[in-house]
């Protein structure tokens, strides 16, 4: 087989595999659809503020719930110490007058 | 038309025996520029899909939670601030909320402890699995089972539900005892009655739901206190307003409405996406330097090679046109390797090479699946990022090169 075509046969071979991917993906949104619903039922139901992804400190479990000084909240003179604070943007200016 | 496409065809054949010609030089290039559009799509995908999934699991957060404030602080609520909230215009309803945290010695993890609130939709618990199952089969699921074990009611008094987080790393499950120990030093062992399904565990993992009484006696908090309170709008235009006034009213009390929970996530992992790059942005410079050493600096044997193009009668277009081939070839397979492996990683595997950084330093991390949410728009920037940058890096330099004289090209062989 000439060199060509087996590059137009690889990349083709890629491109499919990708649109493969892709379907997978647009497969599983809707499959997933009914669980995150549950998800959304869940933090409805029992009133949840956070997504549990950073447990390894108090005040980064409740990213949007923790006090506006939450970086020196163990200690005025501490600095932060815990990776995910260090990877977390500060909490949000709070509108509210 | 077929005279055009048997052209490149011909040009593209060549085009590859010449990369072979340097074939470690090349394989090693597609690996790394592999591996920097790995990276960059795996970021972008992760990013994307847990903003996402974030966004819509948080809509069904609180409108409003009010906490009480001292000394920039959040402290215990007074109850007797709820009725104040309730004579606020638009406030429709006002509901009291018990959470802390309890440290676990033991494993060295921080639970979040929670008292349920009143089941808002009892729809949940009559959700169903569908699973066609083999009746004898004594593994089977059962297709009866709910698909949350948790119904939203609160727990009776002496027991507790608790997140698949905590059930994987104590090792316990219904009808297992844990012990805990109260603000007073007494150790109170509340028995297991049920387990939040797997399935939640991105917001569920390290919960623990308690009875009111329970919460109360464990961390020694009076009937007087709560630990804040969330506030039901009637008119969702008016969250804000409602917010502003609360705010004025009770001038310790800290308003955080939906929007900014929201606000707050999407920025968390814009950030978080960013500094990933930035880890990585050592690594995406080196290839930089190295690609564009490799696509603009032309070594002795490349023009050497034009040289002899040249005399042998090709012209300056069909060099061009090689040299455009070149680059086309290297940098779409390295996307579309890249790209595919990218969503392998962060959808199949779990993020595998992400989760030591998300994890940080917590015991206690979810196991989560994330929903594939892929777009064209990421796509097409990975494309326009990655494709065109070398592309175009491959051709500038070869005008210059391919409009030389053969001769001068073949005798400049020792520079």
């Amino acid at each position: 087989m000439r060199n060509s075509s087996l590059f137009f046969l690889s990349i083709l071979s890629e491109a499919v595999l990708l649109g493969a991917l892709l379907l997978h993906a647009s497969f599983s949104e809707t499959t997933q659809r009914g669980i995150l619903e549950h998800k959304t039922m869940l933090v409805k139901n029992l009133r949840l503020t956070d997504l549990c992804l950073f447990t390894e400190a108090r005040y980064t479990r409740h990213l949007s719930q923790a006090d506006l000084n939450t970086a020196f909240q163990d200690h005025p003179l501490s600095l932060e110490h815990f990776p995910s604070g260090s990877f977390t943007e500060p909490n949000l200016h709070n509108d509210i007058p | 038309m077929t005279v055009w496409i048997e052209k490149q065809r011909y040009i593209i054949d060549f085009t590859i025996s010449s990369l072979l010609r340097r074939k470690v030089k090349n394989i090693g290039l597609l690996a790394l520029y592999t591996l920097i559009v790995f990276i960059l799509a795996s970021t972008m995908f992760f990013t994307y899909s847990i903003k996402k999934e974030a966004k819509l699991i948080l809509q069904g957060s609180p409108e409003i939670v009010v906490q009480k404030i001292v000394a920039g602080r959040h402290d215990l609520f007074p109850v007797s601030y709820i009725d104040e909230i309730k004579a606020i215009r638009g406030v429709a309803d006002v509901e009291s909320r018990l959470w802390g945290y309890y440290y676990d010695s033991l494993v060295q993890a921080n639970y979040t402890l929670l008292t349920p609130s009143k089941p808002i939709d009892e729809s949940t618990s009559k959700a169903r699995t569908t699973v066609v199952v083999d009746p004898h089969d004594p593994r089977a699921a059962d297709v009866n089972k709910p698909l949350y074990d948790y119904d939203g009611a609160a727990p009776e008094a002496g027991t507790l539900i608790i997140g698949n987080g905590v059930a994987r790393m104590r090792e316990i499950g219904p009808g297992d005892y844990m012990p805990f120990m109260a603000f007073d030093g007494q150790i109170m062992n509340l028995k297991v009655a049920g387990t939040l399904a797997s399935e939640s565990e991105l917001v569920s993992s390290d919960l623990i739901l308690v009875n009111g009484q329970d919460f109360r006696k464990l961390f020694g908090i009076d009937d007087k206190w709560i630990t804040d309170v969330i506030v039901t709008v009637k008119n969702p235009s008016e969250i804000a307003t409602v917010a502003g006034k609360i705010k004025k009213k009770l001038h310790d009390s800290r308003p955080i409405i939906r929007d900014e929970i929201l606000r707050t996530y999407d920025s968390i992992f814009n950030w978080r996406g960013g500094m990933m790059i930035v880890v990585f942005s050592a690594a995406v410079l080196a290839f930089v330097i190295f690609a564009w050493d490799k696509a603009s600096g032309l070594s002795a044997g490349e023009r050497r090679e034009i040289g002899i193009l040249k005399a042998v009668g090709w012209e300056t277009g069909d060099v061009i046109q090689m040299k455009f081939w070149e680059g086309a070839m290297v940098s779409l397979t390295a996307y579309f390797s890249g790209v595919i492996l990218a969503y392998i990683h962060v959808f199949f595997t779990g993020s595998a090479v992400f989760e030591p950084a998300l994890k940080g330093w917590s015991a206690l991390y979810p196991n989560f699946a994330l929903t594939p949410f892929v777009n064209a728009e990421q796509l097409t920037t990975l494309f326009f990022l990655t494709v065109v940058p070398y592309t175009v890096a491959t051709i500038v330099p070869i005008w210059r090169a391919a409009t030389i004289d053969p001769d001068s090209a073949m005798r400049h062989t020792g520079e």
